[in-house]
């Protein structure tokens, strides 16, 4: 999932940074000089799942103008409700197409529309 | 319009060949509708011929049409979002100033397909029209089967991924099974109806606003403008026309102006219409 995501977001122009869970992404997010505009995180993840992650982001001021997206195959209305009210930008449900997923961060502004077509 | 058994079978085999994605007998009127417009686009009248000149003359730019036309059309929410916007940006604010008399406007989504269209145009107007406003929105399409799911309301996990922003998901469905229903308060003011619009329509009653969207590029010209005529006879004189992006009403039928609104056009009624435009090709 990480390679498909890496390849989707990497043909639109984006630099791609990845982290095994929550922990490690906080982390990487901390020594980076520039915090990226867009992170793409599962919920299911090992020593800190992905909304612990979102709540984290959240709450890190100098996280703030980073948009993020959960990528997961929790499909219940009461995750997608969780996930919003910490902070979530949006939530795309596995399976998914690549289409899908531009056509997702067009609405948050982060490509062009029909950026696919 | 049907499609020879080996015409389908031929399809079938490019697309499992270039894309992997298998279509099942029971796709041909899925093959036909989405190979029209491509086989237009050549200059061809209809599938049977550009899948006959196809099989005769194999040729690479033409085999990739095909697979692009059936594998990476699907339906999107807020298709193309630029009409939408107009809408919330220009239509209904005009709207709501013109009609506050009644308030009450009535929408009409002319080839809603599966109607992912007159949900997204229900939850605009939900979203947009002050409290005790109502609305109705009508949605039509040649296809039965198209109409039944249409009006059932419900769709698939990949369906609602495509440009449904997640707030509305979980404001205006629920949970069915592997997939996902509109509720009750998405669903209650809209009906569905099939409809041919290149015969004479049923009596509907004026609308305020017409999509009327990527309808047209399937028609020749004589069509095209058949079904204008009749569609503009149930558009309210300062009612709006929405068209695909590739689509226009210029050299077709010169009874509407084209409004540019944004990054997109609307159509409205002509006042005075120029005398000598109507009737020629």
């Amino acid at each position: 999932m990480r390679l498909i995501l890496r390849r989707i977001v990497g043909q639109l122009g984006f630099e791609v940074a990845d982290a095994e869970d929550g922990r490690a992404a906080l982390d990487l997010l901390a020594g980076m000089e520039n915090v990226p505009d867009l992170a793409l995180v599962d919920w299911n993840m090992p020593n800190m799942n992905g909304l612990e992650f979102v709540t984290a982001a959240r709450e890190d001021a100098r996280l703030r103008e980073m948009t993020l997206v959960m990528v997961t195959t929790e499909s219940e209305q009461s995750h997608i409700v969780r996930a919003l009210a910490a902070g979530a930008h949006e939530y795309v449900i596995k399976p998914f197409t690549s289409e899908a997923m531009i056509e997702k961060l067009a609405l948050l502004g982060l490509v062009p529309t029909g950026a696919n077509t | 319009m049907t499609l020879s058994p080996s015409d389908f079978a031929y399809v079938a085999g490019l697309v499992r060949r270039e894309s992997a994605i298998v279509l099942t007998p029971g796709k041909e009127y899925l093959v036909e509708a989405r190979l029209l417009p491509v086989a237009r686009q050549a200059g061809v009248a209809s599938v049977a011929e550009f899948l006959g000149i196809l099989q005769r003359r194999p040729d690479q730019n033409a085999h990739r049409s095909v697979v692009d036309a059936l594998t990476t059309n699907e339906t999107s929410w807020f298709r193309d979002r630029e009409p939408f916007t107009a809408l919330t940006d220009v239509v209904l604010p005009e709207l709501v100033t013109s009609r506050i008399s009644t308030r009450s406007l009535r929408v009409w989504s002319a080839a809603c397909s599966s109607g992912q269209e007159p949900y997204s145009l229900a939850m605009t107007l939900q979203q947009f029209l002050p409290a005790g406003w109502r609305y109705q929105i009508t949605g039509t399409d040649i296809s039965t089967e198209m109409i039944k799911r249409a009006s059932a309301g419900e769709f698939s996990q990949v369906e609602v991924n495509r440009g449904l922003p997640v707030q509305l998901l979980v404001h205006h469905f629920a949970r069915s099974g592997t997939g996902w229903k509109v509720t009750p308060a998405l669903r209650e003011n809209i009906t569905f109806q099939q409809m041919n619009l290149t015969a004479p329509l049923p009596p509907m009653g004026a609308f305020d606003v017409i999509f009327l969207r990527n309808v047209l590029i399937y028609f020749d010209v004589e069509t095209k403008r058949t079904v204008l005529r009749n569609v503009s006879r149930l558009l309210r004189p300062d009612g709006w026309l929405f068209l695909g992006a590739a689509e226009t009403t210029i050299g077709v039928d010169e009874s509407f102006e084209r409004v540019a609104i944004g990054r997109t056009s609307a159509y409205r009624p002509r006042a005075t219409v120029p005398a000598g435009t109507l009737g020629k090709g």
